[in-house]
């Protein structure tokens, strides 16, 4: 039947339930199992192969040496949390975790050593 | 009175401190209904109070195409018109403020015509063409909405027999409310009051998405804030026009008049304010369920079925006067 | 009556995205429409000349944040065309099984902003928390809410557990009875139907002439879908009928998209169903050997065409996207003529206006019958000359 307010039933059947936002800061909505985070670096298991800056798409991965050995850093604010450099890496150096609350003040963006 | 007297009434009650947190209430319970219907979560209490105070205090700018008389007068005159109605409507006991008199109806309905005046006025002197459509659509709005609202307030009046609204009222007391002899009447009232408000289904002059605001596209700061005040405190005062004439006013049925002090006075209060609270929240139902009309739907909607609805509702009353119902 | 021109946009409310519609109206009738995009353009085809194939999956996902995957699809096929590559079917299953869920999550993002434009608020959020489901889906089985980065050449990179396929099917139901409620909804509604019946008609002589893709197109009576006329991944086994409605309008847009979630909800039961077992990826060398490809595929929008070259090495030669937003804008020029003003937000939103999608500048030159693309310097020169002048007149 063709009416105005159709949905009438429905809406009204919605003040009986709760709302269905989730009140961030006081409840934390966790990742699934699977999200690509914030990535960690295992330094004992790298080769230097530089395959990961190789494959980054925005140069997030920039090779560096540091104590000697040459090995990547990550710079978080330039990274499109693509998950490449873990495909890449040929020594499962890279694991992307689940932590998404990465909101920084401008200047100090965070670095994964 | 003396002088005192007056300014209180005037400044406190019922005048503008009463009727401005009045208004918040309703703004209040309007938006957090509406933001339930949606499954959200609304503001909390005080936001209108904040969004006011906010208004306040931001910068006031005025475009330079604008009229600058016009343009500062329109907020002005429709926030003193809506806050003058309201001193004739009866809340705590039989007679308001001024004692009432044979057309104060008529003055009420004179009154709440002067906002959507105002907004045209807005809309027309802002210098800004979304401004002059929204002012355009304003002014056939109003051509549209006013004739079946003061239609279908006219039936009470008949079935009473009088233009004042005290002796409407008197008529109600005691629980023979006027909605149950003039149905249709509150029907059209409140879908026409829903018109006139510029509420959705009805809120084409005010179409964010289409017109960016229309009217108050160019409002900023102070401005802003009176206007939002006078949209708030119309409906306030709309809705308790329908209270009044079709719902009973303060009547609870059993009457309260034999408690101590000012308690009967105070159960009136709460009483009118749940009423009122009633009617906005069948205006915040039917703003959650519709979408928004064409200006010509909008047209052929009011003279194709809330015209004859008013006009047959009140041919059936002056057929039960003449048959000596009541 | 004096005619008015009003500029809607860049920057409206009613525009998701920017775009500059100039609208000549008497009244409120509109008489003429002119339309100016390139507002969001990036530089995105120089920028996939600079990078490598696997560098380049990752950005053509950000082409477009609602048909991310898409982008990502038509250019790996593009690739794996070139490299002669056969994906097991395992992978097309996996590949089409995100795309149609990209296209369920962006109709329900549709009929949301459908409301919104109709001032329906309350059908915005009930269907974007509908949509929230689906989004909540693509982060168990690919990682992210929109972009996805599951493409790779040569196959898909995750796979499915057979909790996540019980997942999908659960959500499927919840879907199909969530968007059968919306039917109803849509053909009912007293004040939907008036305001989107009649509005924005475009005839089927026009809408070919025209090149209207996708849902515009098939709300004009044409029945042409790139899935079912030249199927790619896995359509070829899938069964699926490709929905038309004849009238014409904004409603039949509205049609269309609600019976197209439908049949996606079909399609990904059949998929979770009869998922063939195997390897879901080929290993491809990393240099392309020189050839070109077109690759077509069916967005939510309508039909998005990659043009690939390459040249030997590990980049791209040239990389051409030809977006379905790019196709349906001229349409809203002509479909805009003698609507009301009121009308102007439903029009555009019809066509499910994706402006980041389709901004790319090619230069032709009708005369000299040249096409050549400008950098971002000669560019910047260019324009900075032409407003001087502009300055000066």
């Amino acid at each position: 039947m063709k009416r105005p307010g159709v949905m009438i039933k429905d809406v009204f059947r919605r003040l009986t339930m709760k709302p269905v936002t989730s009140r961030y800061p006081y409840e934390k909505s966790p990742a699934e199992p699977g999200y690509r985070g914030k990535m960690e670096f295992y330094v004992d298991k790298c080769i230097s192969c530089g395959m990961c800056a190789k494959d980054c798409p925005s140069f997030a991965c920039v090779m560096e040496t540091i104590d000697g050995k040459k090995r990547p850093v990550f710079y978080l604010d330039r990274c499109l949390f693509c998950a490449q450099c873990e495909e890449s890496c040929p020594k499962d150096a890279i694991k992307m975790t689940q932590e998404y609350e990465l909101a920084h003040l401008a200047g100090n963006p965070p670095i994964v050593k | 009175m003396n002088g005192l007297e007056s300014i209180i009434y005037m400044l406190v009650f019922p005048g503008f401190l009463f009727l401005t947190s009045f208004a918040f209430a309703c703004q209040y319970i309007d938006r957090k209904l509406y933001a339930r219907f949606q499954k959200r979560v609304g503001p909390p209490f005080l936001q209108p109070v904040a969004d006011f105070i906010k208004l306040l205090s931001k910068e006031d700018i005025v475009p330079k195409a604008a009229d600058r008389t016009m343009f500062t007068a329109a907020p002005i005159v429709g926030l003193a018109a809506v806050l003058t109605a309201f001193i004739f409507i009866p809340v705590l006991a039989l007679h308001a403020l001024i004692p009432s008199f044979e057309g104060d109806l008529i003055m009420v309905l004179y009154l709440l015509t002067i906002p959507s005046l105002a907004i045209f006025m807005a809309g027309w002197s802002s210098g800004n063409p979304f401004g002059q459509i929204g002012g355009m659509r304003a002014v056939v709005q109003m051509l549209s909405y006013e004739i079946p609202f003061f239609l279908a307030l006219l039936g009470p009046a008949l079935v009473v027999g009088s233009w004042s609204l005290g002796k409407i009222l008197d008529y109600q007391l005691g629980g023979m409310w006027l909605v149950l002899l003039a149905p249709l009447g509150l029907f059209v009232a409140i879908i026409t009051l829903q018109g006139k408000l510029e509420r959705l289904p009805f809120d084409i002059p005010d179409a964010e998405t289409e017109i960016v605001g229309g009217p108050m596209a160019e409002y900023s700061g102070r401005r802003l804030a009176l206007f939002r005040a006078m949209l708030d405190i119309e409906m306030v005062v709309g809705a308790a026009l329908i209270v009044t004439l079709f719902l009973g006013g303060y009547d609870l049925i059993i009457s309260f008049s034999d408690l101590p002090w000012y308690l009967p006075y105070l159960v009136n209060g709460v009483v009118f304010f749940l009423k009122v609270l009633l009617i906005v929240g069948i205006l915040a139902l039917i703003k959650a369920v519709v979408a928004r009309y064409r200006i010509d739907q909008m047209v052929s909607l009011s003279y194709r079925w809330m015209i004859p609805l008013s006009v047959a509702q009140i041919i059936v009353i002056v057929a039960l006067k003449f048959g000596g119902w009541f | 009556m004096a005619k008015v021109t009003i500029p809607i946009g860049p920057q409206h409310p009613a525009l998701k995205e920017p775009e500059r519609f100039m609208v000549t109206v008497e009244g409120e009738t509109i008489v003429d429409a002119d339309v100016r995009i390139g507002h969001t353009h990036r530089g995105l085809e120089k920028l996939f000349e600079q990078r490598t194939y696997l560098q380049n999956i990752h950005i053509t996902e950000r082409i477009c944040g609602i048909c991310s995957f898409t982008h990502s699809t038509n250019f790996c096929q593009a690739t794996e065309y070139i490299l002669g590559a056969e994906l097991p079917r395992r992978g097309l299953y996996l590949r089409t099984l995100m795309n149609e869920l990209e296209r369920l999550h962006s109709h329900l993002l549709w009929l949301g902003v459908a409301g919104h434009e109709m001032g329906f608020d309350t059908l915005l959020m009930w269907s974007w928390d509908d949509r929230e489901r689906v989004l909540d889906l693509f982060e168990d089985l690919t990682g992210n809410r929109v972009t996805h980065a599951y493409n790779t050449i040569g196959g898909v990179r995750r796979d499915i557990t057979d909790a996540q396929v019980q997942r999908v099917l659960h959500t499927m139901d919840i879907l199909e009875e969530r968007t059968k409620a919306y039917i109803q909804v849509g053909l009912n509604e007293q004040t939907i139907l008036k305001r989107t019946q009649g509005v924005g008609i475009l005839t089927t002589a026009d809408a070919k002439r025209l090149c209207a893709v996708g849902p515009r197109l098939r709300a004009s009576n044409v029945k042409y879908d790139v899935r079912k006329n030249h199927p790619y991944a896995a359509y070829g086994e899938l069964p699926f009928d490709v929905i038309t409605s004849d009238t014409l309008d904004v409603h039949g847009q509205l049609v269309v998209r609600a019976l197209e979630i439908l049949e996606t909800v079909k399609m990904c039961r059949y998929m979770m169903q009869n998922l063939p077992p195997g390897e879901i990826r080929v290993k491809v060398p990393r240099k392309v050997p020189p050839g070109e490809a077109i690759s077509r595929t069916e967005a939510p929008r309508g039909e998005d065409i990659h043009y690939l070259r390459s040249n030997g090495t590990d980049k791209p030669e040239r990389l051409k996207v030809r977006a379905p937003t790019l196709a349906n804008i001229l349409n809203v020029a002509h479909t805009l003529k003698g609507a009301n003003i009121a009308d102007i937000p439903l029009i555009v939103a019809g066509i499910d206006p994706c402006m980041g999608c389709m901004d790319r500048v090619l230069i032709l030159d009708r005369d000299k019958e040249t096409a050549s693309v400008m950098t971002k310097e000669q560019l910047r020169e260019y324009s900075i000359a032409w407003y001087e002048k502009e300055a000066h007149r």
